[in-house]
């Protein structure tokens, strides 16, 4: 019955990934905590908070997706919707820190002792508590997204000046989280978390459920993807992406279904963004920065716009990179980025994952042609992206 | 002539592009369940009247009404799609990355709103109308290709499907056998001469031979305006379009 539900929504290659996700996050956890140090498959604590973070960012990768691949807006400011979800879940990682900040005041964090602070402003209030700060985590980058798409969609903003708004509006933000006034810790952020749920945040235990949670919710994205895309409404967005006005004349509300994607896809990211602030133990204004949300439109490049596991493939591969190129050899890095951006534009328009999908369609052609049938021409995924054509 | 008893109504309709004047003072009336076929030199302004009834392009001046009283300058394409005016484009528009049925599927009468279609489930009477569609399409064979992949008298036919599939009251058709063989386009005429016992037509062709074939009224447009209207051979011995238009 369930597996039934679950396959009428997700193909075999989405089903395969979520279970994988869904292994990981079980088999991760128990290698790190039960395997003895010297076992050759266990994986050491600061692997396991690297692997969560690069999932996170594959999260990340998969919200963009979501609008860039398959409803063709090109977010340049996704980036902000990580931000403020990492904000949220940072805020109540403060409030738990209580009174074992240098300061030792009960309620208002050491930043705001610093700045001369006699109480907690109003938009600190609940964040004490977990559920509060878990649905701000969703509704703070929903609602900012929600009112953002309103007005651009409403008033037909596409293309270029679509991605130039988004990244004016990271760019606004990061401005703004930068002042201390704001009362989010201004230049320096939040940090030196203590615990959370009551668990300790550096504990070996902490930070595999954290890599639990991460790999759970990816999978949950995976899932949620597949079902937006396989359902009509996924259908009308592919419509959208390709020729916009023709989805018009036959009647649809084209602003309505951006903005419904739009929104679900900051919550994603926000989400993203809350998962991964407990794992690097920090967030502070960089990460609003414009060029944060210009990699994660080069991860989904990288690993195949308009599938659903390509950013998650992206994010990792790109990540992994980034981690040792900067490590060894750090002045090169944001060249061989440049670099690669340029190669897959280049070469691999669609992607690692359009080159396997190109790859397949090109076996199952000459087996067709062997059997003397006429081609079956459909691809595996919506791999084709012909170029946008605008109606007339 | 009042509008209340027409299907479209257009009257003393204008419309300049920097200031060129593309539709310039043009009425044209269609009756409910009449097909109608304009001819004109390029850049006549044929497009541009489909572009101004279908709410693309608003007009500077004139009237345009719809089924009597519903004036179309005040509606969008979307809610004009909804009012009942489906629309095939000169250059042949199909959903390329989707299958054939899918693009069915998404032109198909329905609610239009973005929750129904997340929970969509295909009923069996939805089922049966693509089916038909395609048997009247003759791309029943080619259900599952993306229709990327169509020639291009196949895609014409396609967008003709799509419109059917929306069922409108209303067929704006422009240059539907534009590349297409001799025989497609026969078959062509033959599914327009079809679907115009149950719904009113305005097709936009070039095509004499075709036009002759649909054998309905003429209205010939040049610069803009009404230049000639009546039957084929009435409007193909006038004078002026002569000189405008078949002469060259
Ligand atoms: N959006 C626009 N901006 C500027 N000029 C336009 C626009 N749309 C149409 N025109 C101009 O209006 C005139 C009428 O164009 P239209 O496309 O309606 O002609 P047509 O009768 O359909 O011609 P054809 O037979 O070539 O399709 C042309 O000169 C065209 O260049
Ligand atoms: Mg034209």
């Amino acid at each position: 019955m369930i597996t039934q539900w679950f396959f009428t929504h997700v193909d075999r290659r989405g089903g395969i990934v979520i279970a994988l996700l869904v292994a990981i996050a079980f088999l991760v956890p128990l290698s790190n905590l039960l395997l003895p140090e010297t076992s050759p498959l266990h994986i050491p604590t600061y692997l396991v908070s690297l692997i969560g973070k690069y999932l996170t960012y594959a999260l990340l990768a998969v919200a963009l997706d979501l609008v860039w691949g398959f409803c063709g807006i090109l977010s340049l400011g996704h980036g902000a919707f990580f931000a403020l979800g990492g904000y949220a879940m940072g805020m109540y990682l403060m409030r738990q820190i209580g009174p074992r900040g240098v300061y030792a005041d009960p309620v208002l964090p050491d930043f705001m002792i610093f700045l001369n602070w006699k109480e907690l402003p109003w938009f600190w209030y609940g964040f004490d508590n977990f559920w509060f700060a878990a649905l701000m985590v969703v509704l703070v980058p929903g609602a900012l997204a929600f009112g953002f798409g309103w007005l651009a969609f409403r008033s037909r903003v596409t293309g270029v000046y679509l991605s130039i708004i988004t990244q004016a509006l990271t760019y606004a933000l990061l401005l703004a989280f930068f002042r201390n006034d704001m009362g989010f810790g201004g230049n320096n952020g939040l940090t030196d978390f203590k615990d959370i749920l009551g668990f300790n945040i550096q504990a070996g235990t902490t930070r595999s459920m954290l890599f639990a949670a991460t790999a759970l919710f990816l999978a949950l994205a995976v899932f949620v993807s597949s079902f937006i895309i396989r359902s009509k409404l996924g259908k009308v967005l592919v419509g959208v992406r390709d020729a916009e006005s023709r989805m018009r004349f036959l009647g649809y509300r084209v602003d309505r279904y951006k903005l419904f994607v739009w929104t679900i896809s900051a919550m994603m990211a926000g989400i993203a963004g809350a998962l991964y602030v407990p794992q690097v133990g920090i967030i502070n204004p960089s990460e609003f920065e414009p060029a944060n949300s210009i990699e994660a439109v080069i991860w989904v490049a990288v690993g195949g716009r308009g599938t659903i596991i390509g950013p998650i493939i992206g994010a990792v591969l790109v990540n992994f990179g980034k981690t040792y190129f900067t490590a060894a050899f750090p002045e090169i890095w944001l060249f061989a980025l440049g670099a690669l951006f340029i190669i897959v534009t280049l070469f691999l328009p669609k992607g690692i994952l359009g080159l396997y999908g190109s790859w397949r369609t090109k076996l199952a052609d000459r087996a067709a042609r062997k059997k003397d049938s006429a081609p079956p021409p459909v691809a595996a995924e919506n791999v084709h992206l012909p170029e946008p054509q605008a109606a007339e | 002539m009042k509008a209340q008893d027409t299907l479209l109504y257009l009257d003393g309709v204008s419309v300049s592009f920097d200031g060129f004047r593309a539709i310039n003072n043009l009425s044209l009336v269609l009756q409910t369940g009449e097909m109608r076929a304009i001819i004109g030199p390029n850049g006549a302004g044929k497009t541009t009247m489909m572009d101004i009834i279908t709410g693309k392009t608003k007009p500077d001046a004139g009237d345009v009404y719809f089924n009597g009283e519903v004036d179309l300058t005040r509606h969008d394409e979307a809610e004009i799609a909804l009012l009942g005016i489906g629309r095939k484009f000169q250059k042949p528009t199909v959903f390329e990355s989707h299958t054939v049925e899918d693009n069915l599927v998404l032109a198909l009468s329905g609610p239009r709103s973005a929750f129904s279609a997340l929970f969509h489930k295909q009923s069996a009477n939805e089922a049966e109308r693509i089916e038909d569609i395609l048997y009247t399409i003759r791309l029943n064979g080619k259900r599952d290709w993306l229709a990327a992949n169509l020639s291009h008298g196949q895609k014409q036919w396609l967008e003709i499907g799509m419109l059917l599939a929306q069922d409108p009251k209303l067929l704006l058709v422009d240059e539907p056998v534009a590349g297409m063989t001799d025989a497609e386009t026969a078959e062509t005429a033959k599914l327009l001469r079809e679907i115009a016992k149950t719904r009113s037509v305005l097709v936009v062709e070039h095509d004499m031979h075709f036009v002759r074939e649909l054998d309905v009224k003429v209205t010939c447009l040049h610069e803009g305006s009404v230049l000639a209207e009546g039957s084929l051979d009435f409007v193909s011995n006038d004078q002026r379009v002569i000189e405008v238009y078949l002469g060259r």
